[in-house]
């Protein structure tokens, strides 16, 4: 019996309702608003149900802006995760104190929400094809090479962000442990190392996924003649001054994208049950 | 209710007083006395002086997606608040004529909606129920093609769709074709994406007409470009005076009165009209129904649409546009003769996109654009 | 023992000779594109020329609209952000930890929602809100913190959650209430205090969110440090002042970050890390 407890607020099943004020402030600026696009991508404006605009989805044009943004954010994700986790490998068996990893930790902080019209920008006269500075990259203007490289340069730090939590949870002694019993650093990532990152490295690269579909202003900055990705038909979709601008069209796309990134979130969160087992 | 949910409620609270503490005003509507929001004219409302007395009074003025360096939109807002004392607020100067409709639809009813829109065609023709008739006191001098017979729209300037380059780097430009020469590998940008910008449909149209089509269908001018991809010659980047000085941009298809070298900031930069695809194009205002300050809104109207040597049109007119009065204001020689004679060469006769052609058009590059460039 | 003490040397050699190349390489990767924009916005009017003036122009560009005017509400909503994370997010991590474990899935995955609804998508549904927000209470872009909070909640909680773990919430928690202290003292006066540093990670995270969001703020019609950006990036020939307020917004969100990471080091913490190869 605890001293001092006060019986009636201990009921654990009220307690849930300290949640309420979050719940309640997440439901009005996130979920409202996605639920706002996804009845208005089924309904037409008299307010009926609607579903003809979603056979928009399946047109070939609209089809090849899903494949390009897939295509963009697999690369970008993958290329980012394993340079990511090469990186935060080095920053987590490097000092704790050391003034390395506070310098990598604090860039990835700022350099993960680096984006935009300056990074294009940057990029542009950095290795832009008349670029002041470097080199002359030709193949700049060129989808997904151009602008993949400008997501990783953002990708990577977010994905040192996510991962190195998981690697500093690997004990040095299972490390240990492995070399005692003979084990080579091969067999330790083999069977070791490998399988308990394995989910935290899915996960992240997942994340990293999401976040390269959802991404906007940059590509818009980078080459805005020509539209390769959702997010840039959206925004045509709600700009477009020769008569193509349709906010239900918008809306439209919005409910492929929401449905493609559910579908990368579920698999992210059952990776994350298998993750936390090991590292608590 | 417990203490961490006390506490949050007390945070929020907070903060939303600060901000709200921090708000301008939002209550929309005009100042009382003559409601300009109804007046079809300056003569309706008691003159073109009470006209100026109400203005005055309202003090404030919404205009929207008016680049400074657009038709001399700069010059022009700065004359007007000089002239008159009336503060112009000149919002997202980079926005199409789409993001200047959903501005008023999303702001109406609060004292930011914009009070003018400057807007294409296209969007004018589609959006005529957010816009309040107004005729303005040189009504008669403007062309009854150029007006809606109602007063809601009414055209203000236009121009040619031209190639603009820098001489120092290209030899002298005769046509369209020409684009596609190794000389000119990563060099040739359009003014925004033609399924969503108007001035590069235009652009696209042109090099369709220059290729030998019609206006009836943008076919050629998307082949034109789907080579100039091909040959290695085309930028996707958006051309700025910025892009322009750094050399990502060295040609740029335009509006004429944007191929200006004053504009680009380059003394070498050369303007050029292809002869046998003269495309033209012309913007239109319209006034907003729910206008916060209607009587500033309308007096905005009677300075661009003055023939006076300091007047809108004349301003226009130093900004390289061709304004709608240019007819009667030659005839009666309001005109300023130096700019006139200052605007490009225009050999051929004009086209201007029906409606139905721009729609087609539209139609066609939803469809084919993308992948023909990419 | 001396042949593991052997490999042991052995491996932190080859290690290291890994750890300076992938330091040197990505280092590299990263600076390479921030030198060039800190090199043109150094760059005179002509050719080969230094100049101070597109630093100096982060204070006096006047647009319109001015640059300075975008500086200003921008570092105005990092504030009201933050707070509004602190006071929303932190008592519902800890109470959540402390009283409700059930529900730690739900709340992380609304966490991680705002990382993948692209904003664009949800700017589309906003607009709704943000008209009434518009006309009911204010026109001033600071309204932009309700969305920037949520936008926030990925990261906050990242850092929170890695802020707690090193914490022992029952046992604190245990002592305090045996002590007779009410709910909010256990959560403000016990538990946030041992995780200082994380609650502080979070709060700079935010301010770099903030400091870099554009698409939102462009699209629901308000002008923050990144929207007048693109209006300068846009209307003026020389790209220089551009450069200089991104170096400058980044370098100051750097050493902030950097200097919290020296201060707030809670006792105990650093020695609970193992590091894989020691």
């Amino acid at each position: 019996m605890r001293a001092g407890r006060r019986p009636l607020l201990s009921r654990s099943r009220l307690a849930w309702t300290g949640t309420l004020p979050f719940l309640g402030y997440v439901g009005v600026f996130l979920l409202l608003p996605t639920g706002i696009v996804l009845w208005d991508a089924i309904h037409d404006s008299s307010g009926g149900f609607d579903f003809g605009a979603i056979n928009t989805l399946w047109s070939s044009s609209t089809r090849s802006y899903f494949v390009n943004s897939a295509e963009l954010s697999a690369i970008t994700s993958v290329i980012g995760a394993l340079l990511g986790a090469v990186l935060s490998y080095a920053v987590a068996t490097g000092n704790p104190d050391g003034l390395i990893r506070r310098l990598y930790l604090a860039g990835s902080g700022v350099l993960a929400q680096f984006g935009g019209v300056t990074l294009a920008f940057a990029f542009l006269i950095t290795i832009g094809p008349t670029s002041g500075l470097l080199l002359h990259a030709g193949w700049f203007y060129d989808f997904p090479q151009g602008i993949g490289l400008i997501y990783i340069y953002f990708q990577i730090p977010l994905m040192v962000l996510v991962f190195l939590p998981a690697i500093d949870g690997l004990k040095a002694q299972w490390r240990e442990a492995t070399e005692t019993l003979g084990g080579s650093a091969w067999q330790f990532w083999r069977y070791v190392g490998g399988p308990l990152l394995a989910p935290a490295f899915l996960g992240a690269a997942l994340l990293l996924f999401a976040n390269a579909l959802s991404a906007f202003a940059t590509i818009a900055a980078w080459e805005n003649q020509i539209s390769y990705v959702v997010p840039q038909q959206i925004g045509t979709a709600l700009s477009s001054e020769v008569g193509l601008s349709s906010v239900n069209q918008a809306d439209v796309l919005a409910l492929g994208m929401i449905v493609l990134v559910a579908i990368v979130m579920t698999g992210y969160t059952l990776l994350q049950r298998r993750t936390t087992r090991w590292l608590r | 209710m417990r203490s961490p949910y006390r506490y949050a409620l007390v945070g929020i609270a907070a903060a939303a007083l600060l901000t709200v503490g921090c708000s301008s005003g939002n209550s929309g509507g005009s100042s009382g006395g003559t409601s300009w929001s109804a007046k079809t004219s300056a003569a309706a409302g008691g003159g073109v002086s009470a006209l100026v007395t109400a203005a005055k009074a309202e003090g404030t003025l919404n205009v929207i997606a008016l680049p400074a360096d657009w038709a001399n939109y700069g010059t022009i807002i700065k004359d007007f608040e000089a002239k008159y004392g009336i503060k112009v607020n000149s919002a997202n100067p980079e926005g199409s004529s789409q993001d200047e409709v959903n501005a008023v639809r999303q702001e109406n009813g609060t004292s930011a909606a914009p009070d003018v829109l400057d807007v294409g065609m296209s969007v004018a023709l589609a959006n005529t129920s957010l816009f309040a008739p107004y005729e303005v006191s040189t009504w008669s001098s403007i062309p009854a093609a150029q007006k809606a017979s109602s007063g809601v729209w009414v055209q203000d300037y236009g121009g040619y769709m031209s190639i603009g380059y820098n001489s120092a780097k290209f030899p002298s430009i005769t046509s369209v074709s020409q684009l596609l020469g190794p000389q000119f590998k990563n060099a040739v940008a359009l003014n925004g994406n033609p399924t969503a910008a108007n001035a590069a449909l235009i652009g696209v149209m042109m090099a369709s007409l220059a290729s030998g089509g019609s206006a009836d269908s943008i076919t050629d001018g998307v082949n034109f470009f789907h080579q100039l991809k091909q040959a290695g010659n085309f930028v996707p980047v958006q051309a700025t005076a910025a892009t322009v000085k750094a050399g990502t941009t060295p040609v740029v298809i335009n509006w004429d009165y944007l191929n200006t070298a004053s504009v680009v900031g380059s003394s070498t930069w050369k303007v050029f009209v292809p002869q046998n695809a003269v495309i033209g194009g012309y913007y239109a205002q319209a006034i907003n129904k729910q206008a916060p300050h209607p009587a500033a809104a309308r007096l905005w109207e009677e300075f661009l649409y003055s023939q006076a040597a300091s007047g809108g049109q004349n301003l226009w007119l130093e900004g390289g546009a061709r304004p709608v009065e240019q007819q009667a204001m030659t005839t009666n020689s309001t005109i300023n003769t130096s700019a006139a004679s200052a605007l490009p060469a225009v050999n051929g006769t004009p086209l201007f996109l029906t409606p139905t052609q721009a729609t087609d058009a539209s139609t066609y590059l939803a469809a084919n654009w993308a992948a023909a460039v990419k | 023992m001396a042949a593991v003490a052997g490999l042991h040397a052995r491996r932190r050699r080859r290690l290291n000779v890994f750890r300076y190349v992938v330091f040197t390489v990505f280092g590299l990767f990263f600076l390479l594109p921030l030198l060039a924009m800190i090199r043109f916005s150094l760059e005179g009017s002509t050719g080969g020329s230094w100049s101070l003036s597109a630093w100096g122009q982060i204070a006096s560009y006047a647009g319109p609209p001015p640059l300075l005017s975008g500086v200003e509400i921008t570092l105005e909503l990092a504030v009201i952000t933050c707070l509004i994370v602190l006071v929303l997010l932190v008592p519902t991590v800890i109470w959540v930890r402390l009283r409700v474990r059930w529900m730690t899935r739900l709340i992380e995955a609304l966490c991680l929602l705002p990382l993948t609804i692209p904003a664009i998508v949800l700017v589309v549904g906003l607009a709704p809100i943000y008209r009434v927000i518009r006309q009911q209470f204010s026109l001033s872009a600071l309204q932009l913190f309700w969305v920037y909070a949520i936008l926030a909640l990925p990261y906050a909680y990242r850092a929170l959650a890695a802020g707690l773990e090193g914490v022992d919430v029952k046992t604190l928690s245990e002592a305090a209430r045996s002590l007779g202290a009410g709910w909010t003292t256990v959560i403000w006066r016990v538990i946030v205090p041992n995780m200082r540093q994380g609650v502080l990670n979070a709060m700079l995270l935010t301010g770099a969110l903030v400091l870099g969001e554009f698409t939102i703020a462009y699209l629901l019609l308000y002008t923050n440090l990144q929207v007048t950006l693109f209006y300068v990036s846009r209307g003026t020939p020389n790209a220089g002042v551009l450069f200089s307020t991104s170096s400058a917004a980044l370098l100051f969100a750097f050493v902030l970050l950097l200097i919290l990471s020296y201060v707030g080091r809670s006792r105990g913490r650093r020695s609970e890390r193992s590091k894989v190869s020691k």
